[in-house]
Order: structure tokens, then C-alpha cells, then sequence
């Protein structure tokens, strides 16, 4: 099999160098967080020997090159995801703060009876905030289940109807890895005015997302599962949708007038952005998107695709291992959940750490998903463009020991 | 992290052998524990008599320390009066976070000093310990 990605870029990760248990670290748990090449160290580190000064605030030039930084970074996310302006893009905290804004603000948007409609298979940062939101202005949540293979039956989309007022979904599963066809969802719902929320947390690290090809109202990521820093995320919002939303949190910096018994709002994007923001995550997450656009996110892709059909391939040869999901790799991110029988998932996970594997085992924060599925937890392994065939090899040969360890034969 | 100091011959074998793991006919105390991290489940189902514990079972799912520690447990518990129980919950428990000083106290657990080496496992502490949060809660209601 061909490489799509040089294997050196490897050396572009400085903690991919470190030793685990005495093995070399195989780190397969991307879809929790993901590592940080040097250039995004590099660039929150200059920002302080060179930069850091408090932005939108100051005539000084720290001040002045900070308001820069955090500006440019807005540019290159606008860029990225194809969006028609950077006021449309507020920066967070992460994805679960982006979909609790939307959730809080959009409020006023429903009335008693509407509906907004879900995938089970949701994280849970995009479910409460939803199901908050029904609970209490007396709004209906439904879900769409999947089926067997992870995917969305086309008799599911029936639920889109004239009572909908808001689709949220993710666009790739973050257990199983299906990729939802977001697009069509998206038309689906416009056709019957309902506004379209893509969680874009799983799927925006390894494929190209583009807001306006999938008509997203809204978008959500996360910066730390695309090589960014920890603590910053982005809501992307159509320019006429975010005018018309009240604020969410209040404060500095968000602010037009402020008297002792009333205030009007600053514009849009700043009227979302109270306080000093993260500027040091505004500037790592650029240099995380320079470094994938240097990579190219069609390589990260094909190079996913690659580890996937490998793995699975191996996997499929080992009788006590259940996959659950797609197993046509066409709709299938880089994100295999699965169980080895007799053996509880976080027994897996400490197996496989003895051998330097990070995995992730648990629900996944998707309980309503486990529990649809008839499981209560399962182990996932999931890849990135530094992964290689060798840390599949590695996996491979490290789960036939997981039933030993735990006393069974084979 | 040696593997054999944690998945040791004892905690498998509970593990596997499930005489504890069984419905209990007329409970006088249910509780409910997990850990909503991971999905360790259980319920611990006790039968109180003038202060000793006559019988106890559980239920539930989990990992091979959660359910290993929950059987070997309640082997321990049986017979015992509730104070007794508490002391060793409470002694379990400052062993889990290296806080016992005598070594010779430890003897007082008996099969549950197996879990001894989980304390340099920070990710499955709460595995280990689960049940006897768990016995505390159904003992002091």
C-alpha cells in the first residue's frame, strides 16, 4: 500500500517520541484529542516571548499585535471552512460551548410544540443542551435511529417535518465513525424551514468541510481534535441568523453602551465573545490549520482510509473481536469501536496501554447511543494522519494478548 | 506497570466465578453504584440481621476489578456485624490511597489486599473502590 503522508511527519510530533511502559507510544485515541505538531507549540510559545498583550482593548502595540494575531486566526478559520466573512465566525471555548450558546440563544426562535430533531447516535454535548432547551419552553426532541451498519435509513427522515424547527447533528460518529450524508440532511430540513446545526467536531480534523457546499446554518468545532490547543473551539453562524440572536454571556469587550439600568450590544461576531479571549488558542489553532492545509486534507483522508481498511482487515481475522458500525468504508471515518469477548473494555484499554496503545474504552459520552445499541461500553480506537500500518501491526498484536491477561486461553 | 501485579491469579479467578453475582431474595438493603465514566454497574444487595450482615450478593456489569473487588467483598462482609463492615470499607479505602501507615492492618482484609497494587493504576482506582463507596452508602442508610 501506497503512503499518502511522508511517515517522517512523525518526527513533527514531539510527544509521539515517547516512550509508554517501556514500548514506543502508538497513540490510536485521536477522536478524544489529538497530538500537537511543533509549529502550533511553537507559535502559542512565540506568542508569549513576542506578542501577548490583551486584544480589541489597547492603543498599545502589544495590544495592537494581539487584536492582529486573533483577527488573522478568524481570517484563516473563514477560509478553511469556506465561510463568506469572518464576523460569522465566534471563537469558544470548544464544541460544547458553541452548541450550549446556540442552544441558550436560539431560545426565542421556538414556540410551544415545536421540534428539534437529533441522530442517536449524538454526543452528549448534543443532546442536554436540546433537551434543556425542550424541557423547558415544552418543545419535542426527536432522534433519528440508525441502523445495524451505523446509518440512517431513508425511512428515519420522515421525522423531518413541518413542526421541525431545528436539526442539530453530528457529521461523523464519533463511536462508530459513520459519515451522515449532512448535506442532503441539511436540504431536507431547509425545505421545511428548519434551521441546520453540523457538529463538525469529529469530522473537520480529516475531511474537507465546507459550510456553504453543506448548507450549514451553524457549525461547531473543536480545535483540539484538528493538532490545535486545548480550550478554544469555533461557532461558525450564517451573518443574518447570528444578528438576530441575543447574546450569551455578558461582560467586557461585547458591549456598544452600558448605563447603570441598561446596555446595547456590540455587533456581531464580537457580541458573542465577552471577556479577554483566548488569543495564545486563537493563534495555535491557525498554525494547526496551516499545518493540515500543508499536509492536505484529501492525503489526511485517503491516508485514514488506508489505516481503516487495514485495521479492519486484521480485525475481522481475529474471531473474538464484534466491530460495531459501517463496514462499507465509504461512509466510515477513521474511528473503529469494538468489544473483545469475555473482556470488559477498560480491561482492554489497560491491556493495550502495557503495550504503549492509547485507546479510549467507556460510552463514549454517548449513553442514549450505548444503550440503543444494547451495550454498555465499548473500546475505540482511532487514527490520525501520524498513525502508520506499523501502530496497526503493533494494536493487532498487542489485542491477541488482552484474553491471556485476563485468564482466558485464547 | 506490570500487568501481573493487577490482573493477579485471585482478582481473575473472582472475576471469573460469579457465586456472588446472583439475585437475593428479599433484600433488606439495594444499592445502587457506578461509576458514569466507564459504565461500572452494580447493585449490592444485603440482608441485615440484629446488626450482622446474614447475606449479601450483586448484580450489574463492569470491568474484571470492579466485579473481582465486589465478590471478593462480599466474601469478606458475610457474617460480619455493620460496624465491622464500615471499619473495613474505611480501611479498603485508605489502602486504595496509600494512607496506612501499620502495615499489620492490612491483614484485617484479607483477600482484599490483592487490590493493593491499583494505587499505582490512577485510571483504576475507582474501579477497585466502587463497591466499597457502595457498602458505605447502603450501610449508613
Amino acid at each position: 500500500m501506497k503512503n499518502a503522508i511522508d511517515p517522517k511527519i512523525i518526527f513533527d510530533f514531539p510527544v509521539l517520541e515517547k516512550k509508554v511502559n517501556g514500548s514506543r507510544l502508538v497513540y490510536l485515541d485521536n477522536a478524544a484529542t489529538t497530538q500537537k505538531p511543533r509549529n502550533v507549540i511553537d507559535s502559542i510559545s512565540n506568542y508569549y516571548i513576542q506578542h501577548n498583550g490583551n486584544p480589541h482593548r489597547g492603543a498599545h502595540t502589544l495590544s495592537v499585535e494581539a487584536t492582529s494575531l486573533y483577527d488573522n486566526a478568524k481570517e484563516t478559520v473563514k477560509n478553511f471552512i469556506n465561510a463568506d466573512s469572518k464576523d460569522e465566525i465566534i471563537f469558544t471555548k470548544n464544541s460544547t460551548e458553541s452548541l450550549n450558546l446556540l442552544a441558550s440563544s436560539l431560545s426565542s426562535f421556538f414556540k410551544e410544540g415545536d421540534e428539534i430533531l437529533l441522530c442517536i447516535s449524538e454526543h452528549h454535548s448534543n443532546i442536554l443542551p436540546w433537551m434543556r432547551l425542550s424541557k423547558d419552553n415544552n418543545l419535542k426532541l426527536n432522534y433519528l435511529y440508525i441502523d445495524d451498519q451505523g446509518n440512517i435509513p431513508e425511512s428515519e427522515y420522515k421525522k423531518i417535518n413541518s413542526r421541525t424547527k431545528l436539526v442539530s447533528i453530528a457529521q461523523m460518529s464519533n463511536v462508530l465513525g459513520t459519515i451522515f450524508p449532512v448535506r442532503e440532511i441539511s436540504q431536507m430540513a431547509h425545505e421545511k424551514g428548519a434551521i441546520v446545526v453540523i457538529d463538525a467536531a469529529q469530522s473537520i480534523p480529516h475531511i474537507k468541510v465546507d459550510v456553504k457546499d453543506i448548507d450549514a446554518d451553524f457549525l461547531v468545532f473543536s480545535a483540539h481534535k484538528m493538532l490545535g490547543p486545548m480550550g478554544i473551539g469555533v461557532l461558525y453562524g450564517k451573518k443574518h441568523l447570528l444578528d438576530n440572536m441575543p447574546p450569551f454571556l455578558l461582560g467586557g469587550d461585547m458591549i456598544e453602551y452600558v448605563y447603570e439600568d441598561y446596555a446595547t450590544y456590540a455587533e456581531v461576531p464580537f457580541k458573542f465573545e465577552a471577556g479577554t479571549q483566548n488569543v495564545e488558542g486563537a493563534v495555535g489553532l491557525e498554525a494547526a490549520i496551516h499545518y493540515i492545509e500543508k499536509i492536505g486534507l484529501q492525503n489526511i483522508e485517503a491516508h485514514e482510509k488506508m489505516l481503516t481498511e487495514y485495521a479492519m482487515q486484521e480485525m475481522l481475522k481475529i474471531p473474538y473481536i464484534n466491530i460495531y458500525g459501517p463496514t462499507n468504508l465509504e461512509k466510515h471515518g477513521g474511528i473503529i469501536s469494538f468489544n473483545v469477548k469475555d473482556v470488559h473494555p477498560h480491561d482492554v484499554s489497560t491491556v493495550l496501554d502495557s503495550y504503549g496503545v492509547a485507546s479510549r474504552a467507556g460510552h463514549h459520552c454517548c449513553q442514549p447511543l450505548m444503550r440503543y445499541m444494547g451495550i454498555n461500553a465499548s473500546v475505540r480506537i482511532s487514527f490520525y494522519l501520524y498513525n502508520s500500518l506499523e501502530d496497526i501491526d503493533i494494536f493487532i498484536e498487542s489485542i491477541k494478548n488482552v484474553r491471556k491477561w485476563l485468564g482466558y486461553g485464547s | 506497570m506490570d500487568l501481573s501485579q493487577i490482573y493477579t491469579q485471585l482478582i481473575m479467578e473472582h472475576n471469573k466465578n460469579t457465586h456472588n453475582k446472583r439475585p437475593l431474595d428479599e433484600p433488606t438493603t439495594v444499592e445502587h453504584g457506578h461509576n458514569p465514566s466507564c459504565g461500572d454497574d452494580i447493585t449490592l444487595n444485603l440482608i441485615e440481621k440484629n446488626g450482622l450482615i446474614v447475606d449479601a450478593s450483586f448484580t450489574g456489569s463492569g470491568c474484571a476489578i470492579s466485579q473481582a473487588s465486589t465478590s471478593i467483598m462480599i466474601d469478606l462482609i458475610k457474617g460480619k456485624s455493620t460496624e465491622e463492615a464500615l471499619e473495613l470499607a474505611e480501611l479498603f479505602i485508605k489502602m486504595i490511597k496509600k494512607e496506612i501507615e501499620d502495615d499489620s492492618e492490612l491483614e484485617k482484609l484479607e483477600d482484599a489486599v490483592a487490590f493493593e497494587n491499583i494505587s499505582n493504576m490512577p485510571a483504576r482506582v475507582k474501579c477497585a473502590v466502587l463497591p466499597w463507596h457502595t457498602l458505605e452508602e447502603a450501610l449508613k442508610k
